[in-house]
């Protein structure tokens, strides 16, 4: 159907680079994401203030931007304090910085997901869950936190669509994924939209996997609900 | 002997009230909406705190301190957390685990806070589930069964704990007329076998049948307070009189 000029693998390697990122960066946004949600609705005035200014932040500028200054800036700054304490010149590799960047924009989406979802959990079964003598901790990962998984889900499954398509940004600062694999590969041969129609499709297969997997996710987390 | 005291300062729900239930007692706290019945139960497993007063579970007081911003909170989070695992509580939302099944809500809190072993614990819970008349649905979510079905697993899960006391927050409130008979038949059986028990409820039949003592409450205080058969007969207070009369006309 195509003529890809052997740059199939090398597309397939920046798929599997593309597969790396995303599925890190998911895991820093879940961490970030619950921290976030816990902050914001903690009784100290320090968290939750914390937790507001880093959602307002993040999602109030562009991921690309966001990604630049954090890359750049982030690698300037980092030497300067290195420059300080006597250390070597510290080279941050776009992996990580790619990685941390997704991760941490989406860890601010993370938090409005998983702060709603917790919200949405019934007063009384955690009231409950107190009552029989549990301790917050017991009660937050016995009760709280597999309800609030099935009220995020469908936030979540959102979430996750757009961070793996973030992905794509990554390209932008120099790390070898199927984008800019795409794009090498369509200046060496001249054929741009063939390349970048198969990372299209490309992606097209990973969220159309990941839509299989939240379907399945959902059912497993609504076990025990009434269909309305 | 269970011996549990309990007064209120200049709060402005709960108006000085002192109680004492004995082990085997049936305590039946009646009063309007609004009297403050619920609040007081809550407050025994400090689901709510008080502003002022003591409370003592067998003999044991839980101990409070002012925290910076002078709010009365618990001194020893352990201490009430070790104390609520004695007192079984029946919510009038049942409030059972939606996520779980039957039998896990039953086995959860034994496993998970008195470290029983599973096996244990999943044999208790299965004799318990016999006991309320609900061992065929072990297997069902809280969302399949009725309401009747799903207080008579809470009363089943707060049994688990072998608690010293159970408490009972108008535990039919929120069933279906058809339904209530059921859940009452159960927290009979209990009674019958000597289980102390706080029930704050509006079944004046469960009052006069069960109870060893009837506790009423109005605006925050106990307005009148005595065995069923004292009470029922010869109210001393008018506003109890019109309560009942109020009840039975219905």
């Amino acid at each position: 159907m195509f003529d890809l000029h052997g740059y199939f693998p090398m597309i397939l390697q920046g798929m599997i680079l593309t597969i790396e990122v995303a599925l890190l960066s998911l895991l820093i946004a879940i961490i970030l994401g619950l921290i976030g949600a816990l902050s914001k609705l903690s009784k100290s005035q320090i968290a939750r203030s914390s937790a507001n200014i880093y959602t307002t932040l993040i999602r109030g500028i562009p991921d690309l931007v966001l990604m630049t200054i954090i890359y750049y800036g982030g690698q300037i700054q980092l030497n300067n304090i290195g420059d300080y304490f006597g250390w070597d010149y510290i080279d941050i590799s776009p992996f990580i910085a790619g990685t941390l960047t997704i991760g941490f924009i989406f860890g601010a989406y993370m938090t409005e997901t998983f702060r709603g979802g917790i919200l949405a959990v019934s007063k009384g079964e955690i009231e409950a869950a107190h009552a029989f003598g549990m301790n917050r901790w017991k009660v937050f990962v016995r009760i709280t936190m597999p309800l609030m998984v099935r009220h995020s889900l469908p936030g979540f499954g959102n979430n996750w669509m757009v961070l793996s398509k973030s992905t794509a940004l990554v390209s932008v600062i120099g790390l070898h994924d199927m984008v800019y694999n795409a794009g090498v590969a369509g200046g060496a041969t001249r054929q741009p939209f063939t390349f970048y129609l198969v990372v299209a499709m490309l992606f097209l297969v990973i969220t159309g996997v990941s839509d299989f997997g939240l379907r399945w996710a959902n059912r497993r987390f609504s076990v025990g609900v009434r269909r309305a | 002997m269970d011996d549990l005291h309990k007064y209120f300062g200049s709060d402005e729900v709960l108006k000085g009230i002192s109680l004492q239930a004995h082990e085997g007692d049936v305590i039946v706290m009646m009063g309007a909406s609004g009297s403050g019945k619920s609040t007081f139960l809550r407050c025994i497993n400090m689901l709510e705190t008080l502003t002022s007063g003591k409370i003592y579970v067998r003999g044991e007081l839980i101990r409070m301190k002012q925290d910076h911003n002078g709010t009365i909170v618990p001194e020893d989070i352990k201490q009430v957390e070790r104390i609520r695992t004695r007192l079984g509580m029946v919510f009038q939302q049942f409030n059972l685990w939606s996520h779980m099944t039957v039998l896990e809500n039953i086995i959860e809190a034994p496993i998970h806070v008195l470290k029983i072993p599973k096996n244990e614990a999943i044999e208790r819970a299965e004799s318990l589930l016999h006991k309320v008349g609900i061992h065929d649905r072990k297997h069902y979510h809280p969302a399949h069964l009725s309401g009747g079905q799903q207080q008579r697993v809470a009363i089943a899960r707060a049994l688990a704990m072998e608690p010293d006391m159970l408490l009972f927050d108008e535990p039919t409130s929120a069933l279906d007329p058809e339904l209530v008979g059921e859940v009452l038949q159960v927290m009979q059986n209990l009674a019958e076998e000597g289980r102390t028990m706080i029930v704050v409820t509006h079944e004046i039949g469960f009052a006069q049948d069960v109870s060893s003592r009837v506790v009423f409450l109005h605006e925050g205080s106990i307005e009148e307070e005595g065995t069923p058969s004292e009470i029922f007969k010869n109210p001393s207070s008018d506003r109890f009189r019109q309560f009942i009369s109020k009840k039975v006309e219905i």
